[in-house]
């Protein structure tokens, strides 16, 4: 038995199944980070004056500006691995999905070097308040990467090229949704990127 | 977002690159205003405004709000406003505060 | 190519399969939670002496400890709220039922679905084995307020459960949002839906929106535990005579704001899918149409929406200014009006209806009052100036079982009776439901109504002894007697209800497609529907959810398939 409106779009509302469900998934990541966020105001607003500021100084702001870059070069390349499949050319969509990969492992091989400075220089989630909300919000957004980076991973290796071949509609509709919340990933680093490193 | 011919979208490719383009600039402006010598209030006010306009980019065209079903809009502004209720959480329990002291 | 045990009965994608799954492990774990509070009781009743039965074999002398006490009770509210009613209305019952009344053969996504069940049933199974480490379960209360929380032992597997939970809510309800936007049959408009339906969709966006911040406090009190953050933490904290050695600078607020933001809206994830469920079956058993079905599918949203702003009158104790105060204060009274709507449209729909007393329609019948008087006993908690001297007392006990035990459970209770000839194909045993329901009636309220009693005297809720070393606890210590018989009757009662359920699914009477003469789309599938498909045709709807006894036609009830030309 076929489910309705997998592939197709249901007249009436103009969307197929997994559209909806995925913006309702990314509608509950904004509550996720929104909750985190709210403490992060919290806290930045019980600390001493200017404490938070002093404190983010810590961080390396040259190697965030770079991690943006690569995050949004990523946002980018996702985008048209999915055009690319629209405009039937197989062989750009997986080039464009390797760029969207190797981007997502810069950016982890970055972050990880910018964790173990801090360690080394004895600055660990206890160390104040703000240390700790920058461990938590980054390290969720790290975990998000790496989900990301499993399915893509999933859709980049041979059984993509099975599912373009057998259903190529069905396919695109799933990189349009892995792409979707790849750039809400992308979305959220926007805000953490000047909340954390800049202010 | 289905049914596109090819031309369709090629002009869409073309604005994914504008897109790219102006979230750079951004992205260089947000790290330059940090050095800038102002009060905090207004640091998080220019830092703020140009998140959001970097956020509204993405969203809009690499997420295609700007074409979205009504329905997805709806759910979106429904959440958005939840958020700001999540957001001034804080605020009101900062302000608050500070009158009974 | 039959299908293998394990893919059917085990991971089955079929969603009626996994509201089963969801609805057995449901009810067991109900019962489970009722047995901590039975082993409470116990304690409070006859303070510091040996448990029957199974004290000698837990504790040295057999006396309840203290500690083991506070754990009983964190994990008995756990349990009944996210392993049990929560999973049992929305679960079982929306993954059931919700596909059925749309007319559809499945949920949106059957994979996901499974993926919710079991890790609904991960969380239970670590929320349960944390009884067992050495550890010992959760003792800070199902709120679990720091900087307590931080400290006490067994508080982190608690925390990994939650996730799980709330992961397995997030999926299931996702998914049933889709499976209504989506999958309605040809015809089904958007006001055609049965109630039942739209309490389900207002539920699961209550979860998806309201249940992450809960996650992201969740994982900032496992930091705080796990690798020494002080989100919580004030600066200075002196525990047990010492200072604490975290760095401090957070706030126990912090955790309380976040909790409630989930917390007050779950409250109406409670209760909303039992109005949806006593709706049907009011409507059916008076052969009526439900009254002002409009101003309940209105009542619902609202309702929905105005819980994410209520939440801070669970703290007017945190010494919160005027301003905020005053703020939630009116929120909670505006939010009393959509529930007295549903409520008052339920009373309304039974004026001069020809009431047929079946079992379902007892506990639905029961639900009216008994939400009605939880309902009521909250308006005092909702105003800061009563509040201060209720707060934390069995006062307060007495007001959310009210609108939970004798409410929202006796509603899955009339659920149960009525849908249980759809899902084995036989009627559960009429006398037998009511030798369950009258006498449940009466301990539910043996349990609760001296609770209000108690709490006006001034009884604290956390209590080990109930109170006895309180000289203003004297006069109603008496009570605890009382309430404890009545729960130890109300628990065995329920062996009635455990027999006719088993009983009646080998030897019930013989049920066939539409035993209650009802109207909506469930009732046109075989019983039980059909694995993988529900309806033997494609369904098409041509009315309205409600169509009892109008007048000039043939039968008392017109079902949501029949063609509008045969109405004369």
């Amino acid at each position: 038995m076929e489910i309705p409106y997998t592939v197709k779009e249901r007249p009436d509302t103009g969307l197929n199944n997994s559209k909806l469900g995925i913006w309702l998934f990314l509608a509950s990541e904004v509550m996720l980070f929104g909750g985190l966020f709210s403490a992060y105001v919290f806290l930045r607003l019980g600390a001493p004056e200017g404490a938070f500021h002093e404190w983010g100084k810590e961080l390396n702001v040259p190697l965030a500006t770079l991690n943006t870059m690569v995050l949004i070069t990523s946002s980018v390349t996702m985008v048209m691995s999915w055009a690319s499949l629209k405009m039937n050319d197989f062989k750009k969509y997986k080039l464009y999905m390797g760029l969207t990969l190797l981007c997502a492992v810069i950016f982890l091989i970055v972050k990880y070097f910018e964790y173990t400075a801090k360690f080394d220089h004895h600055l660990y989630p206890s160390t104040n308040t703000f240390l700790a909300i920058y461990f938590t919000l980054t390290g969720l957004h790290g975990l998000h990467i790496i989900g990301g980076m499993i399915v893509m991973t999933y859709f980049w290796l041979p059984a993509g090229n099975k599912m373009w071949h057998s259903e190529p509609e069905h396919f695109a509709n799933r990189i349009e949704i892995a792409g979707l919340y790849w750039h809400f990933v992308d979305l959220v680093w926007i805000f953490l990127f000047p909340i954390l490193y800049l202010l | 977002m289905s049914g596109h011919d090819n031309t369709d979208i090629q002009s869409h490719v073309r604005t994914y690159m504008m897109v790219f383009g102006a979230l750079a600039i951004l992205t260089v402006l947000t790290v330059g205003a940090s050095y800038l010598e102002v009060t905090s209030g207004e640091s998080i006010f220019i830092a703020l405004i140009i998140a959001s306009v970097k956020g509204s980019l993405v969203a809009s065209y690499f997420m295609h709000l700007i074409s979205e079903r009504a329905m997805i809009i709806n759910i979106l502004l429904l959440t958005i406003a939840f958020f700001f209720v999540l957001m001034f959480l804080p605020l009101m329990t900062a302000t608050d505060a500070a009158t009974i002291l | 190519m039959p299908e293998p045990f394990w893919r059917k009965y085990i991971f089955s994608q079929d969603h009626k399969v996994i509201g089963i799954q969801y609805g057995l492990t449901a009810l067991a774990f109900l019962f489970f939670g009722f047995c901590l509070m039975m082993i409470m009781r116990w304690q409070l009743a006859y303070p510091e002496t040996p448990v029957p039965l199974i004290g000698e074999f837990l504790w040295e002398n057999g006396i309840l400890l203290p500690e083991v006490y506070n754990s009983l009770g964190a994990m008995h509210g756990t349990i009944m709220i996210f392993l049990g009613v929560v999973p049992l209305a929305v679960g079982a019952f929306g993954n059931y039922f919700v596909p059925l009344q749309i007319g559809t053969i499945d949920m949106a996504f059957p994979k996901l679905n499974m993926t919710s069940y079991w890790s609904y049933f991960v969380g239970g199974v670590i929320m349960v084995a944390s009884f067992f480490t050495p550890e010992g379960a959760a003792r800070s209360g199902w709120t679990s307020y720091p900087p307590l929380a931080d400290f006490e032992p067994g508080q982190t597997l608690w925390l990994i459960g939650m996730v799980f939970l709330i992961t397995s809510s997030l999926l299931g309800s996702i998914n049933i949002i889709v499976t209504i936007v989506q999958l309605r049959a040809p015809g089904l408009t958007w006001m055609r839906l049965p109630f039942f339906v739209w309490t389900q969709l207002v539920t699961s966006f209550l979860l998806v929106l309201a249940f992450p911040p809960l996650e992201a406090a969740a994982v900032l009190q496992l930091m705080d535990r796990v690798v020494g953050t002080s989100f919580f933490l004030p600066s200075g904290l002196v525990v047990s005579g010492e200072i604490i050695s975290a760095t401090g600078g957070g706030s126990p607020l912090l955790w309380q704001h976040l909790f409630w933001f989930l917390a007050h809206p779950e409250v109406y994830v409670l209760i909303l899918p039992a109005m949806g469920i006593v709706c049907e079956v009011i409507a059916n058993n008076t052969r009526k149409p439900i009254w002002g079905y409009k101003s309940l599918v209105y009542a619902a949203i609202f309702l929905g929406f105005m819980s994410f702003i209520v939440w801070a009158h669970h703290m007017f104790m945190t010494g919160m200014g005027a301003t905020m105060s005053a703020f939630f204060q009116t929120t909670t009274m505006i939010i009393s009006i959509p529930s007295v709507i549903i409520l008052t449209a339920f009373f309304l729909s039974l004026w001069g209806g020809s009431i047929r007393y079946n079992t379902p329609m007892l506990f639905a019948l029961a639900f009216l009052p008994m939400f009605g008087i939880g309902g009521l006993t909250g308006l005092p908690l909702g105003l800061a100036a009563s509040d201060i001297s209720l707060h934390d007392t069995y006062y307060v006990i007495g007001h959310f079982h009210y609108v939970v035990a004798p409410g929202t459970i006796f509603a899955l209770f009339a659920g149960i009776y009525y849908w249980f000839p759809k899902m084995t194909g036989r009627k559960m045993n009429e006398t037998l439901g009511k030798l369950h329901f009258w006498p449940s009636l009466i301990f539910m309220n043996g349990i609760f109504l001296p609770m209000f009693i108690q709490g006006l005297a001034g009884i604290s809720r956390r209590l080990w002894d109930g109170g006895a070393i309180y000289s203003h606890a004297a006069d109603t210590l008496w009570l605890n007697e009382v309430m404890s018989v009545s729960a130890w009757l109300l628990g065995l009662i329920q062996f009635v209800f455990i027999v006719n359920f088993f009983y009646s699914m080998k030897k019930g009477e013989k049920a066939g497609r539409n035993p209650w003469d009802a109207t909506t789309l469930e009732w046109v599938a075989p019983s039980p529907p059909i694995a993988h498909g529900n309806f033997e045709s494609d369904i098409e709807v041509h009315r309205s959810a409600y169509e009892y006894s109008v007048p000039g036609r043939k039968r008392d009830f017109t079902p949501q398939t029949e063609p509008k030309k045969s109405d004369n």
